[in-house]
């Protein structure tokens, strides 16, 4: 059995019919085309897998990594400068001993013992972004007032950023992680300025070090690992590019989903013990979760009967996989009480997001706090209005209009 | 159910991925080291934990987590 019988190519990413429902591919590719044939914005082909138990193999084979600077892989953009994917740099680190041994290193910053001694700074910021919006008044926007500059807070308190530089990085986070949205241009001027920026925080840090992720780099190659200029200023930006706007957008999506259908809120403030599980359950229910991650297959594999060539460019859809019947039972509904929930938006395995506890803590702190403060929390419009954020690698919703 | 066996937890160190789900979920039965691998508080844990080790067992990012029974 193999795909190739059928012909067709899909052209990537799927259309969904609503910023929060599925494209209506997913059911049909899952059970009869689990290996499907796609074209990336770039106009290069690669493969597209759906399936739970195909995508968690994939990204748990450690011979495979997202390193799509490699010969023979697809392109994804347009962009001649690429997206996060191809930068050659990043690459060096993506596989082998040196990810290892980088990753460990960074892992210190993002245990949950790290992130528990965090989740007070978070709570207070988290209160000061809403007694803004109480101050303003509804109707607010969720994204704009919470969302968006809650996560930046957070990674800038990480690396060791003042209070009065965060709206900058922000801006360039927003800026790097294009699909098509912004030129070449604009792209290659937020990274200039991004990296001019870190060098001199970076010189800073030499000078004062502190108790950030950054200055115990610096120790760290002070006392001989090997860490160069190159590999501080890949790690703050990898760290704010996978962290704020992910977060970002899973934050405005959370609530999105939370107040689309009001008893899911309701359910919540009767129970706010659901928190944890909830916050779960819309990791894995995020049908707008946007690209998916990519892999480039080495060394020919098998999946799910069809055998995949060495040298072929795998995009594992994580979001299609969490809605896969054969691992999870009623996956088309949202279920806040749901327990295991082995979803697969962190992805899986050796590269699986470093951040994750962190990104978890975010959420469950700003799900709890709008709980206790603002209980009567409704959308402002219908849920078949919320505009979808387009051209990015992370899928979003524009805004979340609410009321209270 | 398990009337007579005790629940053993087993962990591939070398799977570990330093997630931290596990701490998440069963905090009496996981920790982290510095660099977020997995330390096991109680490799025989009580009943009561029985249902956060499972579910830590079920999300683990990189099933590095086994669960044995030992009579």
């Amino acid at each position: 059995m193999s795909t190739d019988s059928s012909e067709q190519v899909l052209d990537y990413p799927l259309r969904a019919p609503t910023a929060v429902d599925p494209p209506e591919e997913w059911a049909k590719l899952r059970q009869g085309c689990p290996v499907a044939h796609i074209r990336l914005p770039s106009g290069d082909k690669a493969m597209l897998i759906t399936r739970y138990d195909d995508v968690r193999q994939v990204l748990s084979d450690p011979r495979f990594t997202r390193n799509l600077a490699e010969e023979g892989a697809a392109r994804i953009t347009t962009n001649e400068g690429g997206s996060v994917f191809e930068n050659k740099d990043a690459a060096e680190l993506s596989g082998g001993e040196q990810h290892e041994k980088w990753r460990r290193f960074i892992m210190r910053w993002f245990t949950v013992k790290r992130i528990s001694a965090m989740q007070q700074s978070i709570e207070t910021m988290a209160h000061q972004l809403i007694d803004k919006m109480i101050a303003k008044g509804p109707p607010a926007d969720l994204v704009s007032d919470l969302a968006f500059p809650l996560p930046v807070w957070v990674i800038a308190e990480i690396l060791g950023i003042a209070v009065d530089d965060r709206d900058k990085l922000a801006h360039w986070s927003n800026s790097m992680l294009t699909m098509t949205q912004f030129t070449q241009e604009e792209v290659d001027k937020a990274q200039m300025e991004f990296v001019h920026y870190l060098m001199g925080h970076i010189a800073k840090k030499r000078a004062e070090p502190g108790d950030d992720l950054l200055s115990d780099l610096i120790r760290a190659a002070d006392q001989g690992e090997q860490i160069n200029e190159k590999i501080l200023l890949m790690t703050a930006q990898g760290i704010l590019v996978a962290g704020h706007e992910t977060t970002s957008n899973m934050i405005g999506k959370m609530m999105g989903m939370l107040l689309s259908d009001r008893r899911r809120w309701e359910q919540l403030v009767a129970e706010p013990s659901l928190v944890r599980s909830a916050v779960e359950e819309v990791l894995r229910f995020d049908a707008n979760a946007g690209f998916g991650l990519p892999r480039f297959i080495s060394e020919e594999i098998e999946l799910s009967g069809t055998k995949v060539p060495s040298r072929s460019t795998i995009i594992c859809s994580m979001a299609a996989a969490n809605r896969d019947e054969k691992a999870f039972e009623r996956a088309d509904e949202m279920v806040l009480n749901r327990s295991p929930n082995p979803h697969l938006t962190f992805g899986a395995g050796a590269h699986s997001c470093v951040g994750q506890a962190l990104a978890r803590t975010e959420l469950q702190t700003v799900l709890s706090v709008l709980l206790r403060r603002l209980p009567s929390l409704d959308l402002a419009v219908a849920p078949s209005e919320l505009p979808r954020r387009e051209g990015l690698l992370v899928g979003g919703i524009e805004k979340v209009l609410v009321r209270w | 159910m398990e009337t007579n066996s005790k629940l053993k937890v087993i962990v591939d160190y070398d799977k570990c991925c330093g997630a931290g789900q596990c701490v998440m979920v069963a905090p009496k039965v996981f920790d982290q080291r510095d660099d977020g691998i997995v330390i096991v508080l109680d490799a025989e844990p009580p009943p009561e934990q029985y249902g956060p080790v499972r579910e830590a067992a079920a999300v683990c990012p990189g099933a590095a987590i086994r669960l044995g029974e030992s009579a």
